[in-house]
């Protein structure tokens, strides 16, 4: 593996290779007071992002400072975007400075591509932590951590994919990767935050939830975001939540082993209730904790380039 | 007055070659075996001759982004492209929205030299679609303008519209609009389909075109105006052209569709490479093959290139902050070749209508798109229709090198250009 720029490059055995590797560290590291291997010693690692996001920059410094690598944190204001030289000339100045890798979180679609284009010669490799509306492979491969934690092997699985689907990066990557392992995946959403197109995307494309929800082994909810409500996408935030809002009546309907996960940060009360949100059937924060070992597995493939053992 | 024969030419591929006396500016004699005293005789190998191209789309970028083109590097693409009359578009930066930056691209143009380069005029002041530009007073500057765009914008609002084709309608003006709905392609980044969802690219739905070409199809024949529709992209499109036109009341309504859209699809967006964004954006298979048919049929009349040149840091950089459009001048030839000759939907005479005649009536042209034939104006190109060249960004003359063809193979080579007379082009050399 070159780079990591999208869950759609991940054939299987590259894919379960990455979450065989990130239970490991898992184990691994289960009950050390002190988290740290010397893996990536010498190595200098960059976040580079143009996006706030501290839930995702902080997991992948801790996985870089757990692997002993060095991390440097990058934060570009997203009003330098646009100024087309600012990604090219930040990219080239970061390779001549000795990094080994950058995780970028950029707000245009196809950025880490870019990147990887411009630093393939520097031999700097490049992770996607998140481009415009394509891709967040990293949150996919944590998902799909967490479920195969739930639920086991993920091939024959019925997974719901629920709301903002056109703006997500995160449907995009985890689309890609779940079908890759074998679950089936509907997606559900409102015809107006459903991408045209998105039919090809091997993925059965619903509009109602309710009838859904008996069928699956998972129901991952996204993110809607507060612009999105005022840009006509549905009428109101209330009647959303009235079509697609988890609540305690739907994790009714869902089978008893049915696992609920939310990449964060939740609107509590319109995309999940808050009780569903804390029940145990979720695994909201399961997620986050299995990003850093994810994380770990993905610098781990990148700079270290051989498989771990435990 | 000097005097050019071309030996061993075939006007519009047909028939038996033949030699053509070129006296001053003008066709003098043609027939087999010429003998004439000539101050350079140019041996053509049997290339087929036909009038010299005209592009009704042309960025040439000066004033303002002299970095990317100006009109003498552009001039230089054309002549070498086969072309011997240009209209340079007026998104310029000053905004070619009055006579003093139409008079000045003119001027340069003729210093120049190399190609006849019409300034279009903006419609609206600024290109910002709000009042009108002073159209008479640039219809009777120096540089006659008759054609007249927002293109890069398009005439949204439909008064601004209606008025722009009433208004030009006493001068014989043209209104030459980029048909896009800004409200439906708000953000829009790739043609809306299943690449854009599968990159993440906001959409650019074909509709957003669509719905502005039969707007403006109705306001043209409700004011009796002259419409040209640029860069055709989508196959409905095509049928709403289709429509108009087989109606009695049609009115004078043409369109143009680019080379790049009759060979180029969104499949090629997967590298994010932005030398392959252009707007309207890189369509699907149904859209190309639709386009194909509409040029052959004469449901769009004719083939503009948009010739769009930029800079390297408006192009390496991300899609999204990427400037749309490609280069095209120099490849239009080929492309043409490639997508309609050589399948069969057009023979060299429909090249000739497709990208020099019908274009020059369009512009109300009439010393361009004259046929090959004694005592007309010698603005000629010959081409070798079977010689197979390999496009090279480096050896185009443009500043820029924003060619998505770059690495292609492509049939038919400009042999020669010829603009009144004298040779500006001859085998891949510039003349001046
Ligand atoms: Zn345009």
């Amino acid at each position: 593996m070159r780079h990591l720029l999208s869950t759609e490059d991940l054939d299987v055995a590259t894919a379960t290779s990455l979450l065989d590797t990130a239970d490991t560290l898992k184990q691994t590291l289960l009950g050390r007071e002190v988290k740290k291997l010397p893996t990536l010693r010498g190595r200098t690692v960059v976040t580079l992002f143009y996006e706030n996001s501290t839930r995702t920059r902080v997991s992948f410094e801790v996985a870089g400072k757990w692997m002993s690598a060095d991390v440097i944190n990058v934060s570009a204001s997203s009003s330098s975007v646009g100024k087309g030289e600012s990604l090219r000339d930040t990219a080239l100045t970061l390779a001549a400075a000795g990094a080994d890798c950058v995780i970028i979180r950029h707000p245009a679609s196809g950025s880490a591509h870019r990147l990887a284009g411009w630093l393939d010669e520097a031999g700097t490799q490049v992770i996607n932590a998140g481009d415009g509306m394509h891709e967040h492979p990293t949150q996919a491969l944590l998902d799909a951590a967490t479920l195969r934690e739930r639920l086991g092997e993920l091939a024959g699985r019925r997974i719901a994919i629920v709301g903002d689907l056109l703006h997500s990066r995160v449907a995009r990557s985890n689309v890609h990767l779940l079908r890759t392992l074998g679950a089936e995946v509907v997606l559900v959403a409102p015809p107006t935050l459903v991408p045209a197109g998105a039919q090809h995307w091997g993925a059965e494309v619903r509009h109602e939830l309710d009838p859904e929800l008996p069928k699956l082994d998972a129901v991952m909810m996204l993110r809607v975001q507060a612009e999105r409500m005022h840009g006509g996408f549905f009428p109101s935030a209330r009647e959303y939540s009235i079509a697609y809002g988890l609540n305690e009546a739907r994790l009714g309907m869902l089978p008893e082993h049915a696992v609920v996960l939310h990449p964060g940060p939740m609107l509590r009360g319109m995309e999940i209730a808050p009780a569903v949100a804390d029940s145990p059937r979720a695994a909201i924060t399961q997620q986050v904790s299995n990003g850093v070992h994810v994380r770990m597995a993905v610098l781990y493939h990148l700079l270290a380039g051989e498989e771990i053992t435990a | 007055m000097s005097r050019v024969l071309l030996k061993d030419v075939r006007p519009y591929g047909a028939g038996e070659p033949v030699d053509v006396l070129i006296n001053g500016e003008v066709i003098a004699e043609i027939g087999p075996g010429l003998n004439a005293d000539a101050d350079e005789i140019v041996h053509a190998g049997g290339a087929v001759a036909l009038p010299g191209f005209v592009d009704l789309h042309t960025h040439l970028r000066e004033p303002g982004r002299e970095d990317a083109e100006t009109v003498e590097t552009g001039s230089m693409a054309a002549a070498l492209g086969g072309y011997t009359a240009v209209f340079a578009m007026a998104n310029t930066d000053p905004v070619a929205d009055n006579a003093v930056i139409v008079e000045h691209v003119w001027r340069r143009g003729r210093e120049v030299g190399l190609v006849d380069v019409h300034p279009v005029g903006a419609v609206t002041v600024g290109l910002k679609g709000e009042k009108l530009a002073e159209l008479g007073t640039m219809r009777r500057s120096v540089a006659e303008v008759r054609v007249f765009s927002d293109d890069g914008h398009c005439v949204h609002d439909p008064l601004i519209m209606r008025r722009a084709l009433e208004y030009t309608k006493s001068f014989g003006g043209v209104v030459a609009q980029h048909a896009e709905e800004p409200r439906l392609t708000l953000g829009a980044q790739a043609h809306e389909g299943a690449n854009a969802a599968r990159l993440g690219l906001a959409g650019w739905p074909a509709p957003a075109e669509e719905a502005i070409v039969a707007r403006d199809c109705l306001l043209a024949g409700h004011t009796g105006g002259t419409l040209h529709i640029c860069h055709v992209s989508t196959e409905g499109t095509a049928e709403i052209l289709r429509w108009w036109k087989s109606r009695e009341s049609a009115g004078r309504v043409s369109a143009e569709v680019t080379p790049h859209h009759l060979l180029l699809t969104d499949d090629r967006l997967d590298t994010y490479d932005p030398v392959n964004k252009v707007n309207p954006p890189l369509r699907g298979d149904a859209d190309v093959l639709a386009l194909r048919q509409a040029l052959a049929d004469g449901t769009v009349d004719c083939v503009a290139t948009d010739h769009a040149p930029h800079a390297a840091q408006d192009k390496d950089c991300e899609w999204s902050a990427a400037k749309p459009g490609m280069l095209g001048l120099q490849t239009a030839l080929g492309i043409v070749v490639q997508t309609m000759v050589r399948p069969g939907l057009l023979d060299w005479r429909g090249v000739a209508r497709v990208m020099s005649e019908r274009p020059a009536e369009i512009a109300g042209l009439t010393d361009q798109g004259r046929p090959v034939a004694a005592g007309e104006p010698a603005n000629l190109v010959l081409v070798d229709p079977e010689a197979e060249w390999t496009v090279r960004g480096a050896e185009l003359a443009s500043l820029g090198e924003n060619s998505p063809f770059e690495g292609m193979q492509l049939p038919g080579r400009v042999v020669a250009t010829l603009l009144r007379g004298r040779l500006t082009a001859h085998e891949g050399k510039v003349r001046r």
